[in-house]
């Protein structure tokens, strides 16, 4: 018996090992297990990471490192002149990954793009409710009330027809829950009485197609050899899931990683200075900041605002609580993100000019108000009691008495929501890309109405009106230049304290090119090599 | 302690407290793990006048130094600092306070609640005592750490939530060791005779039956004093303890973890706090043990 | 004999039922919204809400909820996890063997080493082996396993790079999963190689989890052993000439062994709470670390059905241990009743 076995297994090692010779694989130590392999109910970056940015594509792509879309499946667009429809004119002879349990009888083609879209929509489709009907991200884009409809044209065109002028919906395109998924695969398998496999035995049209994935240990995907832009230079990757981040770097140190994401902040200063190492560093698509409810008294007054603005440290913050994580932050939108003004100038640390504003403003004897703090940890907030309590200290140095307030995560939110904090710390992750994400969504007129995430309750005419127009505009050079007047005008009226940005790290072995880090959070190895 | 120490050199008939000191300190490793524990307790108490700095006073110019006899290090931070520039040597010796206020607070909870219940069901038997004795069975299926996390999942983290976590599981012990104890005692021929002269009923539990069923619930109570110790610190391990910047020696550890390759000396000395402080309590439980229980004093 | 089977068997049923009462009531009292939490900044309206919550149960009464989870268990159903979407049982039954090998190891160690070690002290009694021993086995005893951990992994993996720092096997060997036990599909798999590398893979974590019940084994072999060889009948086999590795190995060690396999079978809960701590140290995918995880992420059916789940399996080997002990030692049937 044993010795039956080992002569197999020499046998299989041989085999190995001839196939093995030439094998290039990429590991890439990932910090968690994906959700699972449907991107369009998924909310974290680890799943997207694992299933939509390896498997599958989208008519459109953020280009590698930037926010900026670029052609993907689609080949070309045209937007029609009252912004309400969008043509894609689809990509010919792409071929849908063959796995064990599927063989494409097809290309890819506009069925295609139909299904993965009303399979999120349309509740009467018969993939609504496989594995959850909980399409988060297609109804926090508002997809469900600006769809009008989705035509195919013929079968290398579709048409969207919008029910409002929308020029962030392109950007939209590009997000992970618009990727693409094969018809032919869904239906043969609702044949077969086995829907919930297309989920987890994904197919796509990406780099990559998904081999095996054993949960909280390792996945592994195969290079696709058909991928549209031509086979990708490494021949498997691996995601060994490696969840506590210094031993993430003692992986990459020894080379059982080739890179790995999100080190500990104590380990970035061992890996700048390791030369057998690399490390990327970008702002990510964030900001943390500070509200001031500019509904209740004082914060209508834009003296106060100004002054606590001034009063705060922001630098002594970003060490103390980011340790080199952050930046701080001027802009209600991240450096990363196209129509970024750097022209705009942040208002200094001024304790004494704060006073100053404070007793022009009728309130030289300082006053009480509410400080509410995060209670959870999100991207760009590490630590919001920290934080609540470095900027208590600040503020009492002009007088101003202020109490840290918190609730549970769910309620917390809401109760912003309502308008009923003074002063209050919130954030948010950027979707697309786009700067309508970030300055209407959380500071237009529309979203400063109760239950509204423009918890500063800030509707002012000039901002909203250049907001408004860049959502109607198509042509980025003209949007561009509006979101820029429009980051001038919330400076000047300050209706937040800009906390700040935190950073993003990649570090990674010597050898490794071709690896950008994407602002939107991706990790994306299409175009990765090992030399 | 002098005063026991001195009690053997006179003759009189031994009470059963000399008695048990003499077993107590002919037991070598009892006495050692005695000392520390009283070192410890006096940390603990003048942990003010004897910490150099505050344990939630930041240095800023003084990151991760390093103890003493390594390199960079120097007197004054005697093991080092943490990340944000805390003195180790003033942070484990407040960190003591935390230790044993959790050993106590989870060992009166537990015995308290456990003691009575055990009581009772040892006393009155029948359909309570089946009652009690299955749910005590069924909470022991679940692993102790396992349901501390649930309940301070439910109670939300903190020291206080983490105390009270760990009381509960502990509980069942408590109630197990009592009603056996209580059981074996109500056979005997003193509680027929005291019942039968009329004693009430709280009077017999109380009075007559407990303090002779003190002998195993007080090993026990040592037993769970130094597991709480370690319990606590888990959960503070696991985020679900004390918070930041509460200088318990788990949270210290969970605190620093991240700094394992390049500060040794924030990730060990904690643990080697906590290591030490329930060895000793330990080695006295086993004199403690040896001393009380009767068949090994033939 | 068989009396004393059929009743105790019987009382698993009860239990069972406490448990998962227990497991329910535990976890229905975790405060926080799941689905409040999965939304993020974004929030969810509230006819979204109320939509979800009436899709998950969880707008019905406590008691019918329970009535209909016991329902759903009796077939073997527990619901599927709110972040993965996949059935509880099929995650439980992926992680599992994982914890069961790790568990396996760590009692191998400890009986291998503290067995041994305590009959040795036992015969020697209060020489410097005994001392030593025994004062080792107080200090495993007094471990804080969590902290255990990181000192073997800076010792050893990141000082000496003798073991690797976490995961069950190198990403080099690609092993399908057939048992789901790594020792027995990388022998399966017949890569060479895999087999070493598992091992190296176990053996830290092994170490750390079987570090305390190691100590409890070596305690309890020694004070079994030393009853025993006060005994009459050892006394005997003595005086009859019998060389010592006989009385020892024959006649001492089978008295003595009755006990100590009773706390082994009893250090399986003390073994589950260890898993908990050193599968998060060693990111060792298990169930220990599944459950905590799924606390951080409020995933209720995840962590209900976990609790349920071990709290099953703990009580199966209660019983196997009882059933076990009540054949070996006919006493335990009238000292039981």
């Amino acid at each position: 018996m044993n010795r039956h076995l080992l002569a197999a297994g020499f046998g299989l090692a041989v085999l190995g090992l001839a196939a093995s010779g030439e094998a290039k694989t990429f590991v890439y130590c990932s910090e968690g297990s994906p959700e699972n392999f449907y991107p369009a109910i998924n909310t974290t970056g680890t799943s997207f990471d694992a299933s939509s940015r390896q498997i599958y594509s989208r008519l459109v792509e953020f280009k590698l490192g930037t926010t900026e879309v670029e052609a993907g499946l689609a080949e070309s667009w045209d937007v029609a002149p009252d912004g309400l429809a969008y043509t894609f004119h689809l990509r010919k002879g792409v071929k849908w990954q063959t796995t064990a349990g599927f063989t494409p009888s097809r290309d890819f083609n506009a069925d295609d793009v139909i299904f993965s879209f009303e399979r999120q929509w349309k509740t009467d489709n018969a993939y609504f409710k496989v594995t959850s009907d909980n399409h988060s991200y297609f109804n926090d884009m508002d997809m469900p009330s600006s769809l009008k409809s989705i035509d195919k044209v013929d079968d290398y065109t579709v048409r969207f027809s919008l029910n409002t002028p929308n020029a962030p919906f392109l950007a939209n395109m590009a997000m992970d829950f618009a990727s693409i998924e094969s018809k032919e695969y869904a239906d043969k398998m609702l044949a077969a009485g086995t829907p919930e496999k297309v989920d987890q035995e994904p197919v796509g049209t990406g780099p990559f197609q998904l081999e095996s994935y054993q949960k909280d240990a390792i996945i592994r995907y195969q290079a696709n050899p058909s991928f549209y832009k031509g086979k990708v230079k490494v021949d498997s990757l691996v995601f060994a899931i490696t969840p506590d981040a210094s031993v993430r770097f003692a992986k990459l140190k020894s080379g059982e990683c080739d890179l790995i994401p999100y080190p500990a902040p104590a380990d970035v200063p061992a890996m700048r200075s390791d030369n057998s190492l690399k490390v990327l560093d970008q702002a990510g698509l964030n900001i943390a900041y500070l509200a001031f409810n500019t509904s209740k008294k004082p914060y209508d007054d834009i003296r106060v605002r100004r002054a606590v603005d001034m009063a705060i440290n922001k630098k002594a913050i970003v060490d103390a609580v980011y340790l080199g994580f952050g930046i701080p932050a001027k802009n209600p939108i991240p450096p990363s993100m196209w129509s970024y003004n750097d022209a705009v100038k942040d208002y200094d640390y001024d304790p004494d000019g704060a006073k100053k504003l404070l007793a022009d403003a009728g309130l030289a004897n300082g006053f009480d108000t509410d400080l509410w703090f995060m209670p959870v940890q999100r991207p760009y907030n590490p630590n919001g009691k920290r934080i609540g309590e470095l900027m208590q200290a600040d503020l009492a140095k002009v007088g101003i008495n202020a109490k840290l307030v918190t609730f549970e995560w769910g309620q917390y939110r809401k109760k912003l929501q309502g308008g009923e904090p003074m002063l209050m710390q919130f954030g948010w992750t950027g979707d697309n890309g786009d700067p309508d994400n970030f300055l209407n969504t959380l500071l237009g007129c529309a979203a400063a109405k109760i239950g509204g995430n423009n918890v500063a309750r800030w509707c002012y005419k000039d901002f909203d009106d250049l907001v408004a127009e860049a959502q109607r505009t198509a042509d980025p050079k003209k949007r561009t230049e509006l979101y820029e007047k429009a980051q001038l005008v919330f400076k000047d009226q300050t209706p937040w304290f800009t906390i700040a940005h935190s950073l993003q790290i990649a570090a990674m072995r010597g050898n490794v090119e071709g690896f950008k880090l994407s602002p939107l959070g991706y990790h994306d190895f299409s175009e990765v090599d090992k030399k | 302690m002098e005063a026991a120490v001195e009690s053997r050199v006179e003759e009189t008939p031994e009470t059963p407290l000399r008695e048990f000191w003499r077993y107590f300190s002919a037991n070598p490793g009892a006495l050692i793990g005695l000392g520390v524990v009283v070192f410890v307790v006096l940390l603990a108490i003048f942990a003010g006048a004897i910490a150099p700095h505050g344990p939630a006073e930041n240095h800023d110019d003084a990151f991760l130094l390093p103890p003493v006899w390594a390199e960079g290090g120097g007197w004054n931070y005697p093991l080092g600092t943490d990340a944000i520039g805390r003195d180790m040597l003033s942070r484990l010796i407040y960190g003591t306070r935390f230790s044993l206020l959790i050993g106590c607070i989870v060992v009166a909870i537990s015995m308290t609640i456990g003691v009575a219940v055990g009581l009772a069901a040892g006393f009155f038997r029948g359909t309570f005592d089946i009652l009690v004795m299955r749910l005590v069975d069924i909470v022991l299926t679940m692993p102790s750490l396992l349901l501390a996390i649930v309940l301070v999942a439910i109670l939300g983290p903190g020291l206080v939530n983490a105390m009270i976590a760990v009381s509960i599981t502990y509980l069942p012990y408590f109630v197990r060791v009592t009603r056996a104890a209580v059981i074996g005692e109500m056979a005997k021929d003193y509680v027929t005779a005291s019942r039968v002269n009329g004693a009430s009923i709280l009077r017999l539990m109380a009075i007559t039956v407990l303090p002779n069923c003190m002998a195993p619930v007080i090993v026990q109570a040592t037993l769970s004093f130094s597991s709480a110790i370690i319990d606590a610190a888990a959960l503070g391990f696991l985020g679900l303890g004390a918070q930041p910047p509460t200088p318990e020696w788990g949270t210290m550890l969970a605190d620093s973890r991240e700094f394992v390759l390049r500060a040794w000396w924030v990730v060990t000395l904690p643990g080697l706090a906590i290591l030490v402080t329930v060895l000793a309590i330990n080695l006295m439980g086993d004199g403690l043990r040896d001393a009380l229980d009767p068949r090994l004093k033939r | 004999m068989l009396r004393f089977l059929f009743t105790r068997s019987l009382l698993v049923i009860p239990t069972f039922v406490g448990i998962t009462l227990l497991a329910f009531l535990l976890v229905h009292s975790v405060p926080g919204d799941p689905i409040e939490l999965l939304a993020g900044e974004h929030g969810i309206s509230v006819e979204r809400h109320t939509q979800l919550l009436h899709e998950y149960g969880l707008d019905r009464p406590l008691s019918i909820q329970y009535l209909r989870y016991v329902g759903h268990v009796l077939r073997g159903d527990l619901g599927r996890s709110l972040i993965t979407h996949a059935p509880v049982v099929q995650e439980f039954s992926q992680l599992f063997p994982a914890t069961i090998e790790l568990t396996l190891a760590a009692a191998l160690f400890a009986t291998l080493v503290g067995l041994p070690a305590g009959m040795i002290a036992a015969v020697r009694r209060n020489s410097v082996f005994d001392h030593g021993v025994m004062g080792a086995a107080l200090a495993g005893y007094s471990m804080p396993i969590f902290w255990w951990g990181l000192l073997l992994i800076i010792l050893f993996s990141n000082t000496l790079g003798w073991t690797p720092v976490s995961g069950r096997i190198s990403v080099d060997y690609d092993i399908a999963p057939r048992t789901g036990f790594l020792i027995v599909d990388s022998l399966l798999s017949g890569e060479d190689g895999a087999l070493a590398s598992t091992l190296s893979h176990l053996i830290l974590p092994a170490v750390v989890l079987g570090t305390i019940p190691l100590a409890v084994i070596a305690r309890m072999t020694r004070s079994a052993m030393l009853e025993v060889l006060g005994e009459d009948y050892i006394r005997t086999a003595r005086a009859k000439g019998l060389g010592p590795l006989r009385v020892i190995g024959l006649h001492a060690l089978r008295n003595a062994l009755i006990p100590v396999v009773t706390v082994i079978g009893l250090q399986v809960g003390v073994l589950f709470t260890g898993a908990i701590l050193t599968e998060t140290i060693f990111s060792w995918p298990g169930v220990g670390k599944w459950l905590v995880d799924s606390i951080n992420r409020r995933d209720y059916p995840v962590l209900q059905g976990g609790v349920l789940l071990i709290g099953t399996v703990v009580m199966a080997v209660n019983l196997a241990v009882d059933l076990l002990y009540g054949v070996i030692n006919p006493r335990i049937r009238y000292r039981r009743s």
